[in-house]
């Protein structure tokens, strides 16, 4: 691919009912960098997260996501409303019915967009492994009858999806829990396996939603040493949320930065640290709090 | 013409009492976001009581018809309701932290409970009351005539005086303030100190009586009923929830109404042996293009 | 700690007491007042029963739960403790000993079991493959079906009218009726499975009832409540009657009396065979990518979307194929009794199934055999409480629910063993 750009979002627009949580944000993200999205409690930063996902049909604008063989309409594959235009062309029109009834976040998934939730999403009841290898779903051989038959192609492609599995375990650091449920494991931890979980499904970019909320220190410099590892060695590129100012300023290449659902800013670390309006908006959200950047 | 005529009254009351029905759905499920399986059962319980509390005015000499009517409103709805907050307090409030799978279940397990322990109880047959209001006010039309008894102008009245009462207790007492405030938020609404469980008890007693008016009401005119009329008119009731938009009290009466209306023109112009499976394909058919019903808000799913 | 083992006797003995006047308010017109006509008859004796029955029972969990031993009972219900585990990747089941004994038993067991007997077990196996399609839906998928029964009826109804209409024999219903039942489900779930699960539940509710309403009215074609006859299996043509109209009989081929028993063993051997086959499928599916998606999608959807599941044809391929398993059970049915009506296939049939798969734990293989065969065989023994079956169907599920919703069966989860990561 030669786009530069791996995620284009232009004048986002999202109303819930008549409260506008999202006001005409525009950014795009360059192919592998890591990129940070900041901005005080309530300023949206999930709200741009879960429309560019895909669990949110955003209101207006257009999100474009340049990965795999082409580029994708976040906001098309959701299925929208019919249009008057559909009635003189047919083709149009059958695409949108197809995306009607077989559309959804999961077409942005296999677009090549993967995430992670803020409060964890992990199967608790079921194995480490097993959550792993459900992520590997669109990779692995879904022939009922060659599964049934355990044809040597099944268990062929079944021993690959262990090995990746073992491979993102390894990288996580979570090897000798593979065979525990996802559900006993510490929170640091659980975080890691939702990373580990959504690095399986081979994305180009992965969405961090607060990776580091709730680690210690020494957690999050491992989870930052870990980011890195997604960027340097897996041409992966990374979108987080984060609330962790230190961790922002330490990783990422590109920061947007949203208040009431607008974009005040947005550069390199040390432009935003400068940028009169960021702090503005910091110091003028929680007052009393020390910010800094 | 008359014939359309006719089933628009008939569905009118018909709908009058899916809307009393829908009303301990759509509270319920406002509440705790479940479906209460066992209401239809509720429903039929108090089809029973009625016959029960009029056999026993009657063995006791009492014939006013006003003194029969409200007396058996009375019992009924006071019995109906202890079922309601037992049905609650046995079936719901022990999985208050479960899956929801394990709620259905039980709740499913509870209708059946309900069913059987009357058939064994009061046995299979079918069961009647006495006719206890006679008398119409019929208008000519043409050729033929309209019909309206004096039992379905009662049921009218009564339905909607009982959704008067309800939108009263709702709006402006203090049971109701704190109903809707554990229905937007059941944590923050139990830190400010509503008892909440309470609170869920109380709806459920309060769909129970709705239920009780139904059942008082559409045992008065029918006149006959068994130990599984509440399957049907349960599923019926449901139905009219989600038309209305479940969650939505206005909605419960309105989606009562207009599937009362739709079903009776169906029964009367269609065929009246499928109008059951009309109701279910209606129901079916909101799901897919208005699963949040005629007033009811769209849900936004939380990520 | 131990400073509070007193149990309070006064806040016992006021539960009881309110326990005792609510049971008086609830049962005591309906179980006392037994109507007869426009008049009653008094059974205060049964309600001075109950009324006691449920003050000792709320007195006995008072008491319990104020004592060590409740306490702890309480806690472990609190944490949730639902006892999955995961087997170590080297683990072999003892059952690899025990199915080829269960095998070679049943194989044997027609020819030695008596009529009786072989007609009760071929009645249970039906329930274990209705047990086992609709737990491919509830315990796998996590959906709520509660119109089984109205995939059981298109396999039934499917044999008879497919015989009377175009002369199709029990083998060719087969697997006509399992895709006829699965394409139902299928026209019928892929609307509502993009809901939350209550809808289903209530959709699905009143579907079974629909198809016996249609198979009761549209008598022109059903023959409505007086039923239709169901055709028997042949053995590469040869039938099982006494007489046959086109070719010879099973018994006189061989050169054997006629004995009514033979079509039972025929039935029950196949019967046998397709209950293997699907207790294979379902164990070969639980290690599936397929089978991982509808765990994982009981767990939680919203994840399973992340990772780019269609939720809702996962959803659709367990509601189809449970659907399926439904018809099989369906022509089984309709040919074990050689006859069927709109009767069998009530809301009470699909509660039942339901209760097989509760009891049974959802996502266990081995409960719901166990549990199918319990509560398929239980009432044929006990035939004086017939009539209390469906309300032990209810308390089962109340219970099973509040006490071990998981089931009685342990459901075990299979390890793997640690290997070189590679990623391609």
């Amino acid at each position: 691919m030669s786009q530069e750009n791996i995620l284009e979002i232009e004048n986002l627009v999202m109303h819930f009912g008549g409260i506008k949580a999202l006001n005409d944000v525009t950014f795009d993200i360059k192919r592998g960098s890591v990129s940070a999205l900041i901005g005080p409690n309530g300023a949206g930063k999930t709200t741009v997260f879960n429309c560019l996902t895909g669990f949110y049909k955003a209101t207006g604008g257009g999100i474009m996501l340049n990965a795999g063989e082409k580029p994708t309409s976040v906001i098309k594959v959701l299925g929208e409303k019919f249009k008057g235009s559909d009635l003189v062309s047919p083709a149009a029109f059958l695409e949108r019915v197809k995306y009607k009834m077989f559309g959804g976040s999961h077409l942005v998934n296999r677009a090549g967009l993967a995430r992670t939730f803020q409060n964890i999403r992990l199967f608790k009841e079921m194995s480490v492994v097993e959550n792993l290898l459900v992520a590997q779903h669109m990779i692995v051989n879904r022939s009922m009858l060659a599964g049934i038959l355990n044809t040597e192609s099944y268990k062929k492609t079944e021993e690959e999806a262990l090995q990746r599995a073992f491979y993102w375990l390894e990288v996580v650091h979570l090897t000798e829990f593979a065979n525990r449920l996802a559900g006993e494991l510490s929170y640091g931890q659980q975080r890691r396996l939702e990373i580990a979980r959504a690095m399986c499904t081979n994305p180009e970019i992965i969405c961090l939603d607060e990776p580091a909320a709730g680690l210690n220190p020494s957690e999050t410099e491992a989870l930052a040493s870990m980011i890195r590892v997604l960027r340097d060695e897996h041409n992966t590129t990374v979108l987080l949320i984060e609330h962790d100012m230190g961790m922002v300023m330490n990783i990422s290449d590109y920061i947007v930065v949203l208040d009431h659902g607008e974009v005040i800013a947005k550069g390199g670390p040390e432009d935003i640290k400068s940028n009169p309006k960021v702090i503005a908006a910091y110091l003028g959200a929680e007052e009393g709090e020390d910010v800094s950047l | 013409m008359d014939i359309v005529l006719q089933q628009l009254v008939n569905g009118l009351t018909l709908g009058s009492v899916y809307g009393l029905i829908a009303i301990g759905y759509t509270m319920v499920y406002g509440i705790i976001g479940m479906i209460n399986f066992a209401h239809g059962d509720v429903y039929m319980v108090s089809s029973y009581l009625t016959a029960i509390a009029i056999a026993l005015f009657s063995f006791f000499g009492l014939e006013s018809f006003p003194i029969i009517i409200f007396g058996t409103l009375i019992f009924t709805i006071i019995v109906t309701g202890a079922y309601g907050w037992v049905i609650e307090r046995v079936a719901y409030r022990p999985l208050r932290n479960s899956s929801r799978l394990s709620v259905l279940i039980s709740a499913i397990g509870m209708s059946l409970i309900l069913q059987n322990y009357v058939q064994i109880s009061q046995g299979a047959r079918q069961q009647g009351i006495p006719t206890m209001l006679t008398g119409a006010i019929r208008f000519d039309i043409g050729d033929g005539f309209v019909q309206i008894t004096y039992m379905k102008l009662f049921i009218l009245f009564a339905a909607f005086l009982g959704m008067g009462v309800l939108t009263y207790i709702i709006q402006k007492t203090k049971l109701g303030r704190m109903c809707r405030a554990t229905q937007q938020d059941r944590k923050m609404a139990s830190i400010l100190g509503i008892n909440t469980d309470r609170v869920i008890s109380s709806v459920f007693v309060i769909g129970a009586a709705m239920a009780a008016l139904a059942g008082v009401l559409v045992t008065l005119d029918y006149g006959a009923f068994d130990f599984y009329v509440g399957f049907i008119i349960g599923i019926k009731a449901f139905t009219a929830a989600v038309l209305g938009g479940i969650g939505s009290l206005p909605g419960a009466m309105l989606g009562g109404v207009i599937l009362g209306l739709s079903e009776a023109l169906f029964a009367g112009l269609i065929s009246s042996d499928y109008k059951d499976v009309f109701s279910f394909s209606l129901l079916v058919i909101i799901l897919i293009f208005r699963p949040s019903g005629l007033l009811g808000k769209p849900e936004v799913e939380k990520v | 700690m131990s400073q509070e083992t007193g149990i309070n006797i006064a806040s016992s003995i006021k539960d009881t007491i309110i326990a005792g006047l609510l049971a008086l308010i609830v049962f005591g017109p309906v179980v006392g007042i037994l109507l007869d006509g426009y008049g009653f008859e008094t059974r205060f004796d049964d309600v001075a029963w109950i009324v006691a029955i449920v003050m000792a029972g709320r007195f006995a969990i008072s008491v319990f739960v104020q004592t060590e031993a409740g306490k702890k009972f309480i806690y472990r219900q609190l944490i949730k403790e639902d006892g999955v585990t995961v087997t170590a990747p080297d683990y072999k089941s003892k059952m690899r000993y025990i199915i080829p004994i269960v095998i070679i038993i049943g194989l044997i067991a027609p020819f030695i079991a008596s009529k009786y007997v072989l007609t009760v077990v071929i009645l249970g196996l039906i329930y274990v493959l209705l047990g086992l399609g609709l737990n491919i839906v509830v315990g796998l998928a996590g959906l709520l079906d509660l119109g089984f029964v109205g995939f059981y009826a298109i396999g039934a109804y499917g044999l008879a009218l497919g015989y009377e209409y175009l002369g199709l024999g029990f083998w060719s219903m087969l697997p006509l009726a399992a895709i006829m039942a699965g394409v139902a489900g299928a026209i019928l779930g892929f609307p509502v499975l993009r809901m939350h699960g209550d809808y289903l539940a209530i959709v699905t509710l009143g579907f079974g009832e629909i198809i016996r309403l249609v198979l009761t009215n549209w008598t022109e074609f059903t023959h409505g409540p007086n039923g239709v006859s169901a055709p028997l299996p042949t053995l590469f043509g040869l039938e099982f009657k006494r007489r046959s109209r086109d070719g010879t009989p099973f018994h006189e081929f061989f050169g054997l009396s006629y004995d009514s028993a033979f079509k039972y063993i025929f039935i029950y051997l196949v019967l046998f065979l397709v209950v293997l086959a699907v207790l294979y499928v379902k164990h070969r599916l639980t290690r599936m990518p397929i089978g991982r998606a509808w765990e994982a999608l009981r767990e939680d959807e919203i994840a399973c979307r992340s990772l780019g599941l269609n939720h809702v044809l996962v959803k659709l391929s367990a509601f189809t194929l449970g659907a399926a398993t439904g018809g099989i059970a369906g022509v089984f049915f309709a040919t074990y009794q050689g006859f069927v009506n709109p009767s069998s296939f009530t809301f009470f049939e699909s509660a039942l199934i339901l209760a097989i798969v509760v009891l049974g734990g959802m996502g266990s293989t081995l409960g719901v055999v166990i549990a199918a065969f319990v509560l398929t065989v239980a009432p044929e023994m006990l035939r004086e409480f017939a009539d209390y079956r469906v309300l032990m169907f209810g308390i089962l599920m109340v219970v099973m629910m509040i006490w071990k919703p998981r089931g009685l069966v342990r459901v075990t989860r299979k390890g793997f063993a640690t290997r070189k990561g590679v990623v391609k």
